[in-house]
């Protein structure tokens, strides 16, 4: 079966008339975070209400993907008035029935005009928390699969790669490398076979984005690959996603199976000699593997150890072909750039971080979710304005950013605009976009500790200053933590820290000092009085504060 | 039956192209597949190396052998880098030499070297490696894990406490032997070798018993039984003919 | 041409119980998606691992056969990756994350009592056979922190009380 351009357009129309046709709709969150706490059951509590009611055809209930503030959860919203309603039980049912069309019940209300819900721009997550992502049509009638059509029929592959490189996108696994680039190298490497990777393996402890993407609009990702595929000339992609995350493995199978039954995926799409199809594989719990030659090696079902660099995957990538891997994020921002083009997006942003980002904010931190943000938004307005401050009352301390690569960002530096290279320069790096936020109570050397213990088991043991050296320097910052250092601890640590970033093999092992490094440069204060004076001055390392 | 895709070589480095560049202020010349360390070594530089062995492929993996480029800030391992027409290559800077002395440090606390009992003392690679750096100390704190020796086998044994997970067997066994009884479990700094399911190496129906994984381990934590302290001397002659013998492309022998 | 090699150890593991059939029926029929190629082998670990709850040793011999891939490769895999394990679970499982958001949020403390109380670490399975404890690296609920997953359900905000109350009861088969 081959789609045109109408054949869209009627479904889009079909979609659009049927949700006209109800007087009001209720989305309720069914993404990992609201799932747990019982979403699933609201929503078919709210189903069997309006169906004894008889309001079936008055009121639709719709399962949606993320809507943000997870820490709130269920949250539900009512697409027709732009309420949003928290902490919804199935008790609450019938009161939210009963209101739709008068005021609404003010004990749920959640606050929908605050800086969380406002200072948002939403590219990537703009279907988040709309649409149902089980259902293709709903991504259609969201002008879905429009990229891809329009790629396949009106532009040349380096026309597409044109847009993205005026775009200005950079990778959103981390490393910022220019998009645009990375598909003029995979595009120039000749060979018959090339393969398209999306990396879905968030491994970073504290990021959940790219769950929530796959999660509430999968359909985006697939087409952002499509394209991609489209613009380097390649016919096989794979979706490396994490096995801990059943429901995304679940939606991205069932997009995948929708896409291909319409044709948006498969033979001849669209009626042009394009062929593409995409293969779901599960990750087995490996931070390793979010390294690309690692990433390669576990889909070639070997153990995901990296291998030096160059030959880069774009030349030397799966079974050897030219591989083009991006992250979710980036594959989810490339459908916009086409429909709207490079020239919009490249309007979004810094003067050299173009566009959003998409945030997991947790931690210490009153709004925990996820949000999307233009870069270049202050460090201050994230964590006060949007995550609405540190709750309890007590006093902020650090951001962590980036996850085990990443580094811990003091007060001092709350005003820094947050974008790729300003956070480069403090010592962290933008990483996949988790940010926790540690307060008062949190002991930077503790969290230094946690850190090196993620990188200590994540090593893959390849390389001699990784395997060994994280053992090391956790070893050193037991010692600390654990009231038996010593004053030469320090340097050696420095040492030892300075030595994995300089002959690690791959990234995992050059940034795992990050955290270590980055504590000791803001808070060394806090190691010192470890060492000296035998106390946490945060109180949080117990055997510490019983000595002394 | 549909197959993966077949693998194919490096071909953006061309065999027949011969270019020039700096090791050590010296030009040399090489062709442009030749990785440093070869081109070092055929020019009498010497620059230490413990993973790698002249027959087996390359797994970068060991870092002694990181080399300072010109231009470049990142330390590269000189066994995986190919040369570029006019690359300034450094291999005794302070800095690399102070990092290697460190890594060799950290692979001395990593498992229990005790080279006074070792069947290999005198002619064990990571001693000389130690002798040739001059490494008299060791500054990080040994970590004394606890290892087993397996002496299953009728004759060889396997003593963990000192394998320094260069994988040397493992690569022997996968690329010259074709058995691949060897191979590396877990992860980080619990990785240890094994043999098949994990199980005791005299129990293990792939090996072939050529001893070919003992005499490129690079110290004494594989060996021939009966040996005593130092008597363990390695052979690896038949390592670059079997290598030729085993890659050649027609039966020409044969016929 | 390769698949005509004739292949002495590919027999399925000698099984008595009628269950176990179906749970090898489920290990083939992965392998058999991917036409028995040897880079199926992490899709079909994740299988023997779902179908069996461990990886069993005569299994994994049997897949190392089908899929033609060296016994101490497949070991190493299934050593290299965490989200396998050798040893048959307990009846219960208790996954309690890691994350930094659920280690901020106090998941540690909540370890150190399930050690203290229960007297298991993550790996481990208590003595009676009836609750097995994981430590998971970040279950991506880090909004909730800190999370757990009680035999496959996600809940979030748990304390030290709330895990400790739910381990005792499955431990004394309580329903509720």
């Amino acid at each position: 079966m081959t789609l045109n351009s109408e054949d869209l357009h009627q479904i889009a129309k079909i979609e659009k008339d049927k949700q006209d046709g109800f007087q009001h709709r209720i989305h309720v969150c069914v993404a990992a975070g609201c799932l747990s706490c019982g979403s699933g059951v609201l929503m078919d509590a709210l189903g069997k209400e309006v169906n004894r009611r008889g309001l079936d055809n008055w009121c639709q209930i719709k399962g949606v993907g993320c809507l943000g503030l997870c820490a709130e959860g269920p949250l539900i919203s009512l697409a027709t008035s732009g309420t949003y309603y928290q902490g919804v039980k199935v008790s609450d049912v019938s009161d939210i029935l009963d209101a739709l069309g008068g005021n609404p019940v003010g004990r749920l209300l959640c606050p929908a005009d605050t800086a969380f819900f406002k200072r948002q721009v939403r590219i990537v997550t703009e279907n988040c928390g709309r649409i149902d992502p089980e259902r293709i049509e709903e991504y259609i009638a969201e002008s879905g699969y429009e990229s891809l059509y329009l790629a396949l029929t009106q532009m040349t592959p380096p026309e597409v790669i044109e847009q993205v490189t005026r775009s200005g996108l950079r990778g959103r696994g981390g490393a910022g490398y220019p998009t645009g680039l990375k598909w003029t190298t995979v595009s120039k490497a000749i060979s018959s076979t090339k393969f398209i990777i999306c990396n879905a393996d968030e491994g970073d402890p504290g990021a959940f984005m790219d769950r929530s993407v796959l999660e509430s609009d999968p359909h985006r990702v697939i087409e952002g690959m499509a394209i991609a595929g489209y613009a380097t000339g390649a016919s096989q992609g794979y979706i490396y996603v994490r096995a801990e995350y059943p429901l995304a493995v679940k939606r991205v199978r069932l997009a995948l199976a929708q896409a291909e039954r319409l044709g948006v995926l498969g033979n001849n799409i669209f009626n042009t000699h394009f062929n593409f199809t995409i293969k779901v594989r599960l990750g087995a719990g490996a931070f390793v593997c979010g390294e690309e030659t690692a990433l390669i090696a576990s889909i070639e079902g070997r153990m995901g150890r990296p291998r030096p660099r160059p030959p880069f995957p774009a030349e030397f990538g799966l079974w050897e072909h030219p591989t083009l891997i991006n992250n979710v994020e980036t594959f989810a921002n490339v459908p916009p750039i086409i429909r709207k083009g490079g020239k919009w997006f490249a309007g979004i942003g810094t003067e050299k971080s173009k566009g959003t980002k998409v945030f997991a904010l947790a931690g210490k931190i009153v709004n925990t979710g996820l949000i999307e943000i233009p870069m270049g938004t202050p460090l201050r307005d994230i964590v006060f304005a949007i995550g609405g401050g540190i709750p309890g009352g007590k006093g902020f301390k650090a951001v962590q950013t980036g996850g085990p690569s990443g580094g811990c960002i003091p007060e001092q530096f709350l005003d820094m605009p947050v974008d790729y290279d300003s956070l480069l320069q403090v010592g962290s790096i933008m990483g996949s976009g988790g940010m926790i936020v540690m307060d008062e109570t949190s002991c930077m050397v503790d969290v230094a500790k946690f850190f090196m213990e993620f990188c200590m088991s994540e090593s893959c043991g390849k390389c001699a200053p990784c395997r060994v050296g994280t053992r090391q320097i956790y070893d050193i910052l037991c010692r600390i933590t654990g009231n038996q250092s010593t004053p030469e601890d320090l340097a050696m640590l420095e040492d030892l820290c300075d030595l994995m970033k300089n002959t690690s093999l791959c990234g995992l092992g050059q940034s795992a000092p990050n955290p270590v490094l980055t504590t000791l440069k803001y808070f060394r204060d806090e190691y010192l009085s470890h060492i000296h004076d035998r106390t946490c001055l945060a109180g949080a390392c117990k055997t510490v504060v019983e000595v002394s | 039956m549909k197959q993966h895709p077949q693998k194919k070589v490096r071909t953006d480095l061309n065999p027949s192209r011969l270019l020039t560049f700096k090791i050590d202020e010296r030009d040399v010349s090489a062709h442009e597949d030749e990785s440093i360390l070869t081109v070092a070594r055929q020019n009498g530089i010497s620059i230490p190396t413990l993973c790698h062995l002249d027959g087996l492929s390359e797994r970068g993996a060991c870092r002694l052998c990181i080399i300072e480029v010109k231009g470049v800030a990142k330390l590269l391992p000189s066994c995986v880098t190919f040369p570029r027409q006019d690359m300034e290559v450094i291999t005794n800077s302070e800095r690399v030499v102070t990092y290697r002395k460190k890594i060799l440090e950290l692979l001395f606390t990593e498992r229990n070297h005790v080279c006074s009992v070792c069947v290999s003392n005198g002619h064990c690679e990571l001693q000389n490696l130690a002798v040739e750096l001059g490494v008299t100390h060791v500054r990080y704190p040994y970590l004394y894990p606890r290892h087993a020796v397996d002496a299953s086998h009728s004759r060889f044994s396997i003593d963990h406490n000192r394998c320094v997970l260069c994988l040397r067997c493992v690569r022997v066994c996968d690329e010259i032997e074709g058995a691949h009884t060897w191979d590396i479990m877990g992860r980080g700094i619990t990785s240890q070798v094994i043999t098949d399911l994990n199980q005791p190496w005299g129990t293990s129906e792939t090996c072939t018993g050529c001893g070919k994984c003992v005499q490129v381990c690079p110290t004494g934590a594989l060996s021939e039984k009966g040996k005593s302290v130092a008597e363990m001397i390695k052979r690896r002659q038949f390592l670059p003919y079997l290598q030729m013998m085993r890659g050649r492309q027609d039966d020409s022998w044969q016929k | 041409m390769k698949e005509q090699v004739p292949n002495p150890g590919n027999t399925p593991p000698a099984s008595s119980k009628p269950a176990e059939d179906h749970r090898l029926r489920m290990v083939n029929r992965t392998m058999q998606l991917y036409r028995n190629q040897s880079h199926a082998l992490i899709e079909t670990l994740h299988t023997v691992q779902e179908s069996f709850g461990f990886l069993e040793e005569g299994v994994l011999k049997y897949v190392a056969a089908t899929l033609r891939v060296p016994l101490s490769r497949v070991y190493a895999v299934a050593t290299f990756y965490h989200s396998f394990t050798l040893k048959p679970p307990g009846e219960h499982t208790c996954v309690i994350c890691r994350g930094t958001a659920c280690y901020i949020g106090g998941s540690g403390e909540i370890l150190d009592d399930i050690r203290e109380k229960v007297g298991i670490v993550s790996g481990e399975t208590t003595p009676d056979g009836q609750v097995s404890l994981l430590v998971a690296r970040c279950l991506g609920s880090c909004g909730l922190a800190p999370a757990g997953v009680f035999d496959g359900e996600v809940t979030g905000k748990l304390s030290p009380e709330v895990v400790l109350e739910k381990i005792g009861r499955w431990q004394t088969h309580d329903p509720q």
